[in-house]
């Protein structure tokens, strides 16, 4: 499918362009325009970008596999993120991933078939002192319990 | 007691309440001194990097070159992704304004026009606290083109936000400058160092966020001031992250030098239900743990940290109580830097895989003795052999865990194995049965 930056997504990316002396270090801001506007990175994506940027679709590709915050399918509505590194491991990180993963019915990585959620075991998050913590999208969600977690996916429409 | 980085006033991130409290006086008072002086006082301010490696902040400023056309930049490290580590989120949310005029001290001092503050792209939301706070003092004139009027110079600096993407290695100073660059996060080789082939090949100085903040009260006190606060040589106060198995875990400023048992029992609220301690990892993940029973008398300050087998890193410290599982502990730790390896070198890229691997092992009670000593080898064998630091930052959790807790990991081992005979002899049962799943 093709895909076309909208027109205020072209003066962001104007704007994104002035920050840099050259073009291509706006590859991962351009990345992130594009997945807030498809939803995901896919090939079609990347070959614009490259476009713009006068990169090779190759190197795009390099930088969408490198970071993890780009997503080469579509995720869920609410894309569900749990720690379970030390410091929320230690505060039951693992029971709420488990308890989360049961619920949803999907493994890490997975979505669900209404494509309402999708989960992703993250590492550290910057939260540890508020432990444990999950993330929808980009709100987190911290000072948990399986229950409370349990909760707040009840709460997403 | 004093707070430099995070000073206790209501709602300090607004630009008129920092105004209020003596903000960017600190960038006024440099603009009227010489680059030179300004590297000088922090220089002999101790003030040291709090990003992992304590180095000096003044002497790397000193490297960069002074005569040259090119142009130099600053690039500000808020990758902040050290499992553990929770600080410069702190700065970010609540003193904003004090890392921008510290930068800006900095660009000055390096003679840089422009500056990246690299943030982890986990931290949405405190990305937009930090923009809005840097496009107040864009449209106030305390960054930017406008400086020149308000301060009467022709000193005039830009401040960009870059945002990663998820990875650990992207805080690994040469990686972080692909990253922005637009390019994978692989660290590069070094020599050559950032001060003379950074960003683009250009002259480059990357700092810590905390490092920076700790600027602006430097050159409006003096670097007496900062220099007698807590530990001689490593001087200033420290943001101290706990978690883990503590009453109250939080971000804790105080003096380099407080005694970690302060910290933990004091500050932290001790340890849920008077358990004891097992474990204490001081300073994020990569750090060398210790035991339970070393950390009487431990300071928090890069040297004491070496003197007692570990270091200051970011100063996250994370505490396990007595029923903590050890070896799952360090099976999670392994395999994050199995997930972060960025996969250029060999013994980086394949020995983390082989460390999990032997973890897990051990984890669902197939391990031997052998294989305790085969974690050693292989972590010994990545140390030092590496591009960049990530090497040692997963060598070090194995090697000293190992190490210092062998009666624990031994304990598992060999209990496990037993059974396992056990099991063979009395019911013939398939030893491919998950041990754990044995309830005897
Ligand atoms: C794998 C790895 C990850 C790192 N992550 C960070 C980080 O998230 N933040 C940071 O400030 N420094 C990090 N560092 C240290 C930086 O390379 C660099 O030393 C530091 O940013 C310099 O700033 P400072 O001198 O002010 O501490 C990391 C180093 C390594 C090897
Ligand atoms: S040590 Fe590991 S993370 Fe660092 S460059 Fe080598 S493979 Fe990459
Ligand atoms: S370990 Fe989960 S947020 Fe740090």
């Amino acid at each position: 499918m093709e895909f076309k930056f909208t027109e205020e997504n072209l003066q962001k990316i104007d704007r994104v362009l002035e920050k840099y002396p050259v073009k291509q270090p706006a590859v991962m801001p351009l990345l992130y325009l594009a997945q807030e506007q498809n939803g995901w990175i896919s090939v079609e994506v990347m070959q614009e970008i490259a476009n713009i940027l006068e990169m090779d679709a190759e190197d795009v590709l390099g930088v969408v596999t490198f970071y993890t915050m780009f997503h080469q399918k579509p995720m869920g509505k609410h894309h569900i993120q749990v720690c379970t590194n030390v410091s929320c491991m230690l505060r039951g990180g693992y029971e709420i991933y488990n308890s989360v993963r049961e619920k949803l019915g999907i493994e890490n990585g997975g979505v669900t078939q209404d494509t309402k959620f999708s989960l992703e075991e993250v590492e550290c998050m910057g939260s540890c002192g508020t432990a444990p913590m999950i993330a929808v999208n980009e709100d987190f969600f911290e000072n948990l319990s399986k229950d409370k977690a349990l909760q707040i996916l009840d709460s997403l429409t | 007691m004093e707070k430099i980085v995070l000073p206790e006033i209501e709602n300090l991130h607004q630009l008129d309440v920092y105004l209020n409290n003596g903000g960017y006086t600190a960038i006024r008072k440099a603009l009227s001194q010489s680059p030179d002086d300004i590297i000088d006082q922090v220089k002999k301010s101790g003030l040291r990097g709090r990003g992992g490696a304590a180095f000096s902040a003044g002497l790397k400023w000193s490297f960069m070159p002074k005569s040259t056309d090119k142009p130099k930049y600053l690039c500000i490290n808020g990758d902040e992704s050290e499992p553990g580590s929770f600080k410069d989120r702190q700065v970010f949310e609540f003193n904003p304004h004090q890392l921008i005029e510290g930068a800006l001290i900095t660009c000055y001092a390096i003679n840089a026009r422009k500056a990246y503050l690299y943030i982890r792209g986990e931290y949405h939301k405190w990305i937009k606290l930090m923009q809005k706070a840097i496009d107040d003092a864009y449209e106030n004139g305390f960054i930017g083109e406008k400086m020149k009027e308000k301060y009467g110079t022709d000193f005039s600096c830009d401040l960009y936000i870059h945002k990663g993407a998820g990875a650990y290695i992207c805080g690994e100073e040469s990686s972080l400058m692909n990253s922005i660059e637009g390019k994978r996060g692989y660290p590069r080789v070094k020599p050559p160092f950032p001060a003379q082939n950074g960003l683009w090949g250009n002259p480059t100085t990357i700092n810590n966020v905390e490092t920076l903040t700790n600027v602006p009260p430097i050159i409006n006190k003096g670097w007496e001031w900062f220099a007698s606060i807590g530990e001689p040589k490593h001087p200033g106060t420290l943001l101290f992250g706990v978690s883990g198995h503590v009453n109250k875990p939080g971000v804790y400023e105080l003096p380099s030098g407080t005694l970690l048992t302060d910290i933990i029992y004091n500050y932290a609220g001790g340890v849920p239900g008077n358990k004891k301690i097992k474990c204490v990892i001081p300073g994020g993940s990569s750090m060398p743990p210790l035991r339970g029973d070393a950390l009487e008398g431990v300071k928090m300050d890069a040297e004491s940290l070496r003197a007692a087998g570990s270091a200051i890193g970011t100063g996250g410290i994370m505490v396990m109580d007595e029923d903590t599982d050890l070896v799952k502990v360090l099976a999670r730790i392994t395999k994050f830097y199995y997930h972060e390896s960025c996969g250029q070198c060999t013994p980086c890229r394949e020995g983390t895989g082989w460390m999990l691997k032997l973890l897990n092992r051990i984890v669902d009670g197939k391990g031997s003795s052998k294989d305790l000593d085969l974690l050693i080898s292989v972590a010994n064998n990545i140390e030092g052999n590496t591009v960049c630091a990530l090497g040692e930052a997963a060598a070090w959790p194995v090697k000293f865990m190992v190490t210092r807790f062998r009666d624990e990991f031994e304990a598992q081992v060999r209990e496990k194995v037993e059974l396992e005979v056990k099991n063979k002899v009395h019911s013939m049962r398939s030893t491919e049965t998950p041990i754990t799943n044995i309830t005897v």
